[in-house]
């Protein structure tokens, strides 16, 4: 990674990154050697096979696990302290809402614990709600909304905590493919909207090549990146994209990383 | 549990009366070929000739049956329960009032003790590692063996009355609270815990946005046990007391004297208590689910 580049700008920086888990079997190398930088408001992509240490990555940027070997910084201090900091937002693959709160008093949860004022917090939930297009459904309960709704909802709430960065484990994944790209291009307009600086992590080269400024390709045992592709889409672009040469270019690539990486040998 | 499912709908009333009918029938048949030796030596000393609807008639109207009929019982409980004042030391409401304090008391004090030995359990890895075998150790102790030694050493420094008998009653509902308060407390997914941590929530927010929520459910399961064993613990603490009062106490005076309608009637008076506090318990139940599901229907 270029050491010159401004560290004001650089959301995350990740050096030599590496992760092994002590297994019974022996360690297992889930990430090794990760250089990754992240500059403010780009939408970046991770994308490989299952165990190619996407999540594992999304996770130490989060705080949720702790690396080996090497150095990464959040928004310029440690990922412990930029958590501490609440510099982030979370976006786990299930919803991961609470059945005895309604749609208002979920988004509320982390704004509760942070010590948010009252009427800070039910001005940001309206606000946040509305941004996911769910103004109205304040005062239902999760069983009441569908899956795609409900996946909206832990968006809300992650942006209720104001993050400049936000991270999605495979947001979409649980859902079916309609609904799929009904979201992602609601992601798109929420993100040019916000300016967010967001990593997320998928399988899916669709939806990585419409959805980012660049897609980081991985590939498994150990976790390494085997590519970098930056996507020159234009701002504005509808799903319709999708059919474009440009677009198929790009993801042609993404397949051709994934390929390199042997990814699909074993399966 | 079937308390919610008798409310449900007529349809099972109908079940439920053949059940009771054929129970009932057996208990006569019982209660005919139980006392049958009985009578039969008393026919042969005074040479009576006898058939069998003599038999029948004489073993459904005996003083001192081994098995009393139904009706028997059932005009006991009538006497006693109905007929006597609630204050009269003769009234089954007396002795069930006196059990239920004690058993109530003794739910509260081991519902309390087992939550809090359960977040002792679930918080401090030693505690978890120490603690649960002395609590499965002491479920293992016959409780009849237990009970008079608890009575004994609380009265020689000086605590009598209701509390020792309430000591029993804990002992035995603490246990069922502890299991299921821990497997509640640990209930919530790993993401869910993640998420906390995300939150960089502390963990008494930890505790009581999204642990103790959880484990509401786990909590009632037990709970429903737990009430049950109130009762039980109650009355076997009453034996010891002899004569003082108490379901308990009614039942070790009807075998002293060798009455065994007014122990059936104790009996049957004790399980509609326990009955009604399970149903209580299984009430408070479907109203926590209720909320605890955001108003989704649930049968518990």
């Amino acid at each position: 990674m270029s050491q010159s580049t401004s560290h004001s700008t650089a959301v995350v920086q990740v050096d030599q990154l590496s992760l092994d888990f002590n297994t019974p079997d022996g360690p297992v190398h889930a990430l090794a050697g990760i250089n990754l930088e992240i500059t403010e408001g780009e939408f970046v992509s991770l994308i490989g096979p299952s165990g190619c240490g996407k999540t594992t990555l999304l996770r130490v940027i989060a705080d949720l696990e702790s690396h080996t070997a090497g150095d990464i910084l959040v928004n310029g201090v440690s990922p412990e302290q930029a958590r501490q900091d609440r510099a982030y937002g979370y976006v786990f693959q299930a919803p991961a809402l609470y059945p005895w709160r309604t749609v208002r008093q979920n988004v509320l949860l982390p704004l509760e614990i942070m010590g948010v004022s009252r009427s800070e917090q039910r001005q940001r939930a309206a606000r946040y709600l509305e941004l996911v297009n769910l103004g109205g459904f304040e005062n239902k309960y999760p069983w009441q909304l569908s899956g795609g709704m409900q996946q909206r909802v832990s968006i809300a709430r992650a942006l209720s905590v104001e993050p400049q960065l936000l991270l999605m484990d495979e947001p979409f994944g649980a859902l079916d493919e309609i609904t799929r790209d009904h979201l992602n291009e609601q992601l798109l307009q929420l993100w040019r909207k916000t300016g967010k600086t967001v990593v997320f992590v998928t399988h899916s080269i669709p939806e990585a090549v419409f959805l980012s400024t660049r897609v980081v390709v991985m590939s498994p045992r150990p976790g390494r990146v085997m590519d970098v592709i930056e996507c020159s889409l234009p701002a504005q672009r509808s799903l319709d994209i999708r059919e474009t040469p440009e677009f198929l270019a790009l993801a042609h690539r993404v397949r051709q990383g994934l390929k390199a990486g042997h990814s699909y040998d074993d399966e | 549990m079937t308390m919610s499912e008798v409310s449900h709908g007529q349809g099972r009333l109908l079940p439920v009366l053949v059940v009771i009918m054929g129970l009932i029938l057996i208990w006569y048949a019982g209660a005919v070929y139980l006392n049958s030796t009985q009578l039969i030596d008393r026919y042969d000393k005074r040479n009576v000739n006898w058939n069998l609807g003599q038999l029948a008639t004489d073993a459904w109207r005996m003083e001192r049956p081994v098995l009393p009929a139904p009706h028997q019982v059932g005009l006991e409980l009538k006497k006693t329960v109905l007929d006597k004042r609630v204050s009269s030391k003769r009234s089954l409401v007396y002795h069930a009032g006196i059990t239920l304090s004690s058993s109530l008391l003794g739910f509260c004090l081991g519902t309390l003790l087992g939550i809090g030995l359960a977040i002792g359990i679930v918080y401090v890895t030693t505690l978890d590692r120490s603690l649960m075998p002395w609590i499965i150790a002491s479920q293992t102790v016959p409780i009849l063996a237990l009970a008079p030694m608890i009575i004994v050493v609380l009265g020689s420094i000086g605590i009598t009355g209701l509390f020792p008998k309430s000591v029993i009653s804990m002992y035995l509902c603490f246990f069922p609270v502890v299991v299921g308060m821990v497997k509640g407390l640990r209930s919530p997914e790993p993401m869910l815990l993640d998420q906390m941590h995300t939150y960089h929530a502390n963990s008494m927010q930890v505790f009581f946005k999204l642990r103790l929520p959880s484990s509401i459910p786990f909590l009632f399961t037990s709970l429903k046990v737990a009430i049950a064993l109130s009762v039980v613990g109650a009355i076997v603490a009453e034996l010891p007391t002899g004569g003082q009062g108490g379901l308990g106490a009614r039942l070790l005076t009807g075998s002293y004297y060798g009455q065994t309608t007014m122990i059936w009637a104790a009996l049957i008076v004790a399980s509609v208590v326990s009955a009604l506090l399970v149903t209580a318990v299984g009430f408070c139940e479907r109203i926590a689910l209720y909320r605890l599901k955001g108003g989704q229907v649930v049968r518990a």
